[in-house]
């Protein structure tokens, strides 16, 4: 990798908290590349927390150094660097006695844009992160949990930084709702392209989010540090085997898109077929059902048992449960073949048009390989 | 109880209040400015004592505690002390009055600011607010209400204390309460003390008001 494409790098850093034994981290180092989307993840303690705050001098380091592009961190007064570092902070933080469009507008007034900069930039942040304008005028108190998280996410994206550190910024809401943002934050950061680097406890959500992953232990030790695709397939240890926790072909199915897998055209057959070509179409696939197409669409599926003696036209078809689009996982189409009826997952492009389907062969040949 | 109802005419002698209606006025307006003036000028100081506290902690004890002191001494005996160097004076009332509210006033500006929470402070430096600007716009503004209750409680106490300072002339509604007591006419004792509790009433009020305006913020969970 070049040298440039580096964007925060640790080197050798070390924390050592006053009246501690041992180091909160530890001869750290570690390099971003720009446009990543890093994820730090460990057991409760191992030293999250202190690494992202050491990125942007919340807590200073007792030695090492670290480089945001190349220019040290230290170099410049803290106020200065911070300005340019997006933060959403582990407890959300927002300031209660500020309306939330003050809030999203807190790094913008402190860099002195105009006000109409300020209005325009948070009138367009509230919509990106999916919330109501109508909630600018509100103060904190009068949002949910999950509202909150938003905003401080707009927050620290106001000033459109390039850096951004996130410290658990989903930890604070159910799971669903997680999943949600999880999701929005995720196709977001595709658009934005910032270099983030975001701490979680929760190796799902590091698997999820993380372009890279690195796995800390106790003491803020790094034991692997690779993209979560290398991490599921060769764990560097039996700690980070461990801490992947079961599943782990689960896991990464669900990093694999449907694209990647085999997807076949499967027993369909057009709603004017004859029963007669219908139970051919069975026969060839070894199935008792056959999907109906009504030109490109994929009506849904009709058991052999309601054929006799009509023609598919004649028989109302059932609807499939789901249909997922090439890129939904591997895992999702999995659940949709376990769950559904007809144990197959059926894939349509954006418009809805039906693209063949997947069984459960082609989709552990995924993994098995 | 027929026995109180036939004195309560002769405790209220409505034409009195209508003769000495002047004077009422007069010593609201004293009671009013001994009242405002030993507030204000308390709240600088304490201010002022606050930010020696917060800049270093170590003073805490011995300031609250000197303050507390303060607190503890008798009026009259503050008085007694005072007059020998300023003499029945506006600033033997004021000087005496002013320390009774430093007690109050310099715990509820501390608190206050002491109260805002860490990860408030953290979301701030995070943000890349100065020390300085982090501490007058988000500190100053969370620490808002507890301060103004501080200023609150400072106030309806102060009102009761400046009625003692009849002692030594002035008094505000005190000047009825010492008169009515020396002279046994009930009336003028009377007016003192229902003028002197509805005047901290008002004030009360006023600042409850005061408090909901500052802090809008704040409402819901007041509510
Ligand atoms: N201010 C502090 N003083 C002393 N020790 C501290 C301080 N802050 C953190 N520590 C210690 O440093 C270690 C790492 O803490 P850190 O907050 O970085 O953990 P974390 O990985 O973020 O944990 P979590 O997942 O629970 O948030 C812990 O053992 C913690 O007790
Ligand atoms: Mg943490």
């Amino acid at each position: 990798m070049a040298e440039t494409d580096v964007m925060i790098r640790l080197q050798s850093v070390t924390k050592q908290y006053a009246g501690t034994e041992l180091p909160a981290v530890g001869d750290l180092s570690l390099d971003i590349e720009r446009g990543e989307f890093v994820t730090l993840v460990g057991p409760s303690g191992c030293g999250k927390t202190t690494t992202l705050k050491m990125i942007n001098r919340i807590i200073e380091p007792t030695s090492g150094k670290i480089l945001i592009d190349g220019v040290d961190a230290l170099s410049m007064p803290a106020h200065e660097l911070r300005r340019s570092i997006g933060y959403v902070i582990q407890q959300i933080g927002l300031f209660p006695h500020r309306t939330i469009a003050q809030n999203v507008g807190t790094v913008p007034s402190l860099l002195g844009w105009e006000d109409s900069r300020i209005a325009e930039r948070t009138d367009e942040l509230i919509e990106v992160v999916g919330l109501e304008r109508e909630m600018l005028d509100r103060y904190p108190s009068e949002l949910s949990g999950g509202q909150q998280q938003r905003v401080g996410v707009a927050r620290a994206l106001a000033a459109d930084p390039p850096v951004l550190l996130m410290d658990e910024p989903f930890g604070a809401v159910d799971p669903i709702v997680r999943g949600h943002l999880q999701q929005e934050f995720l196709e977001l950061q595709r658009k934005l392209g910032k270099t983030v680097v975001f701490v979680t406890h929760d190796i799902d959500e590091a698997i999820r989010l993380g372009t890279r992953i690195a796995i800390l232990n106790i003491g803020g030790v790094l034991e692997q540090y690779d993209t979560p695709t290398e991490i599921l397939s060769n764990p560097a240890n039996q700690f980070v085997e461990d801490f992947l926790g079961g599943e782990r072909g689960l896991k990464r199915l669900g990093l694999l898109p449907i694209s990647s897998a085999d997807i076949v055209r499967g027993p369909v057959a057009d709603r004017t077929s004859t029963a007669e070509d219908a139970r051919a179409v069975m026969a060839e696939h070894e199935v008792d059902w056959i999907g109906v197409l009504d030109g490109d669409r994929l009506l849904g599926w009709v058991e052999a048992s309601a054929l006799d003696g009509a023609d598919l036209s004649e028989v109302e078809p059932r609807p499939f449960a789901v249909s997922l689009t090439a890129d939904a996982s591997l895992r999702e189409a999995l659940d949709s073949v376990v769950t559904g009826h007809a144990r197959t997952a059926v894939v349509v492009d954006r418009e809805g048009k039906y693209r063949g389907m997947l069984d459960l062969e082609a989709i552990s040949e995924e993994i098995t390989e | 109880m027929s026995v109180v109802f036939g004195q309560a005419d002769q405790l209220l002698d409505w034409s009195w209040v209508e003769r000495n209606i002047g004077q009422i006025v007069d010593r609201t307006w004293e009671h009013l400015t001994l009242t405002g003036i030993s507030v204000a000028l308390g709240l600088v100081i304490s201010v002022l004592l606050a930010i020696v506290v917060l800049r270093w902690r170590w003073s805490y004890p011995p300031i609250t505690g000197a303050a507390g002191l303060l607190y503890t001494i008798p009026s009259l005996a503050l008085f007694a002390l005072l007059v020998p160097f300023t003499g029945l004076s506006q600033t033997t009332a004021v000087i005496a009055l002013t320390s009774y509210t430093l007690f109050i006033l310099i715990r509820n500006i501390v608190a206050g600011i002491d109260g805002v929470p860490a990860y408030v402070k953290e979301a701030a430096d995070g943000m890349g607010y100065t020390p300085r600007s982090r501490f007058w716009r988000i500190e100053v503004p969370l620490a808002l209400p507890a301060i103004v209750a501080g200023v609150r409680i400072a106030t309806v106490t102060t009102v009761g204390l400046v009625t003692v300072t009849a002692v030594i002339g002035l008094g505000g509604y005190g000047f009825f309460i010492l008169r009515g007591l020396n002279t046994f006419f009930w009336t003028q004792l009377i007016v003192g003390v229902l003028l002197s509790v509805v005047l901290a009433t008002i004030l009360d009020l006023a600042f409850v008001a005061l408090q909901a305006w500052l802090s809008p913020w704040s409402k819901r969970r007041a509510a």
